[in-house]
């Protein structure tokens, strides 16, 4: 079928939205290649839902202007819709009906024949382990079934562009690597899909590009590999034999790698960045280089690794503070309402 | 969690493992049906009003005992006073109180869409490719269902107490017809306070404000002809008032034509007006 087109999926400039005194996007761009996961990766409160909802022509924005598959998001919303769907926060589907009929009534507005969307309802619930529970409401089903049926019902017509607006929230792990499994053959098979998540390692494991989103902009973009690098060439992770040694390990680290050095709340753990200090010795050779101070100072290393740096820390250096909680999500989206 | 999901006799549950060759299948592209006819779309969602009535029964309670309670309690309090005797009155009193019962049911549908559309579900209805107004039209559409319960549970309390009226089966459908059709176009005025107002509660107090003047202040009660001067001005022009002469004279076989041709007029002004006030707030959630 050609109705997969080679532009991007998402092309947004300067979109801006306020509730209130709250400026919810404040100038965000975008341009989200089609065919791959694209993440959008930040805190509660930084304007992923708010950004989500005017793509997906739920809100329109106060300012600036956004296209989807070269569709205008306000102008020809229409034909946005057509290519799109939603799988919201919270659930986007009919609690009070059972997951059969929410997924015919989907079929049927999407205009399907009667016989057609209830073929179509079993085969989805079949595909996703859910032909047992088609017959009970949906609030009655566990989170990760409720989950599943709301992402079966975004792709009852295999849209093109798929918004999963914090998919795993609230999941067990059991049900997120569900998810992800479900996510990685939508991909797949050629659906675009726009996630946001305010988990690390899930951008990390499956997203291809990531933009990182503060207070209503993109604050870094690019591929996690891309993203992580600009941080720094890498992490030196260490255990120590005797927490005491510790001070001064955090000393000697801090001298000869010149990143910023961070104790974890494991008494004998460490973690160090491999800095930008201008040195010509690359990552290994620089930490080869702090572990033999290390060992000249008599300090016994128990553990050793060196990696890139995670996105963690990624964030933690873009934005100069940790990834957490700023204000409840709930917020934004009772303010998006 | 029952005692009996500890045991080890029931089968094992079942975990769910995504198959890659069962997805593959629910993923294959397909060609895209044309999308639904508004009044298809329409439908589809007041067939989703009716799943609804199915597994929340309870819901039906404010079209039945509601109504029953109005014509008992008015029959009684007013009937002995206002005519002679109580099934005197009635013969005068059951189209108005069924006009009034019904009006004042479809202040449900404001309440309903305002809690509806706070959950998630109308975010997906949002982003469908389909006829913009569907999702309220197949609302209030499956709303109209329970005013014709509300209308029929009510002409049976009437005709046990006594109702009889010349018009006959025509005559009562054709009254009942009436009040739907105005019903229809009057939930529209509701359905902007649910989608404009912030909470269940405050619609439900703002759709008082309105229903009940609208309600009293009119020929349902009583003759307005026993009432002061400028109180009768607003009767008069109450679309209310219209609506009951026009229901009491196809119930007793007659045919009121200005009221008849007010009850059009106002319908039609309510739909116009506050089905596109309605469709604006809709889009521009």
């Amino acid at each position: 079928m050609s109705r997969r087109t080679t532009g991007p999926a998402i092309e947004a400039e300067g979109l801006t939205r306020s509730f209130g005194e709250t400026r919810a996007l404040a100038g965000l761009d975008l341009k989200v290649p089609a065919g791959a996961v694209y993440g959008l990766l930040g805190p509660n409160g930084a304007g992923k839902t708010t950004a989500v909802r005017v793509l997906a022509t739920l809100l329109r924005p106060d300012g600036g202007q956004a296209r989807v598959f070269g569709h205008d998001v306000v102008a020809a919303a229409d034909a946005v819709r057509a290519r799109v769907s939603l799988t919201g926060q919270y659930a986007s589907v009919d609690e009070d009906l059972t997951g059969v009929e929410n997924l015919v009534l989907l079929g049927r507005l999407l205009g399907l024949t009667k016989s057609a969307a209830r073929q179509r309802a079993e085969q989805l619930l079949a595909a996703f382990g859910l032909t047992e529970a088609a017959g009970r409401q949906v609030k009655k089903y566990s989170g990760g079934m409720r989950r599943r049926v709301d992402i079966a019902a975004s792709i009852l017509n295999t849209p093109d562009l798929l918004f999963l607006d914090e998919p795993t929230t609230g999941l067990d792990p059991r049900s997120r690597n569900q998810v992800w499994e479900i996510v990685r053959a939508v991909v797949a098979h050629g659906t675009t899909v726009l996630l946001t998540t305010q988990y690390l390692d899930e951008a990390d494991k499956l997203a291809s590009r990531i933009a990182v989103v503060d207070h209503g902009r993109v604050i870094a973009e690019g591929s996690p590999g891309e993203l992580k690098s600009s941080v720094g060439s890498g992490t030196v992770h260490l255990r120590l034999r005797d927490a005491d040694q510790r001070p001064e390990a955090e000393r000697l680290l801090q001298a000869t790698l010149g990143g910023p050095v961070q104790v974890e709340a494991d008494a004998v753990a460490i973690t160090a960045r491999v800095g930008g200090d201008g040195s010509e010795l690359d990552a290994s050779a620089q930490a080869a280089r702090a572990l033999g101070e290390l060992s000249r100072a008599g300090i016994m290393v128990d553990d050793f690794s060196l990696g890139q740096p995670s996105l963690d820390e990624v964030f933690l250096a873009l934005t100069d503070r940790p990834a957490v909680p700023v204000t409840d999500e709930r917020d934004e989206l009772e303010a998006a309402r | 969690m029952s005692s009996d999901t500890a045991t080890s006799t029931g089968p094992v549950p079942t975990v769910f493992v995504p198959s890659s060759e069962a997805l593959a299948t629910v993923l294959a592209p397909s060609t895209r049906p044309p999308r639904p006819s508004p009044l298809s779309a329409s439908l589809t969602f007041s067939w989703r009003a009716l799943l609804k009535i199915k597994h929340v029964p309870e819901q039906l309670f404010d079209v039945t005992a509601f109504p029953i309670i109005m014509v008992l309690m008015f029959t009684y309090l007013f009937g002995g006073a206002l005519a002679d005797s109580p099934r005197d009155y009635l013969q005068f009193f059951l189209p108005g109180i069924m006009v009034t019962s019904v009006v004042m049911i479809t202040m449900y549908t404001g309440v309903g869409l305002n809690t509806d559309i706070e959950k998630g579900v109308f975010d997906r209805f949002r982003t469908l490719p389909v006829w913009r107004p569907a999702a309220l039209v197949g609302m209030i559409v499956g709303d109209v269902l329970r005013y014709v319960l509300a209308a029929l549970v009510i002409l049976t309390v009437g005709l046990v107490l006594g109702f009889r009226p010349d018009g006959g089966v025509p005559g009562v459908l054709a009254g009942i017809g009436l009040l739907v059709v105005f019903s229809f176009a009057f939930s529209w005025v509701w359905t902007f306070f649910g989608l404009v107002l912030r909470s269940e509660k405050s619609v439900m107090g703002a759709s008082m404000m309105v229903l009940f003047p609208l309600t009293f202040l009119s020929n349902v009660f009583v003759d307005p002809s026993t009432m002061p001067g400028w109180l009768q001005a607003f009767v008069k022009a109450n679309p209310i008032t219209h609506l009951v002469s026009s229901v009491r004279a196809a119930m007793a076989g007659t045919t009121d034509a200005s009221a008849m041709m007010w009850i059009v007029l106002w319908s039609a002004a309510f739909i116009v007006v506050f089905g596109t006030l309605t469709m604006y707030r809709y889009n521009r959630r």
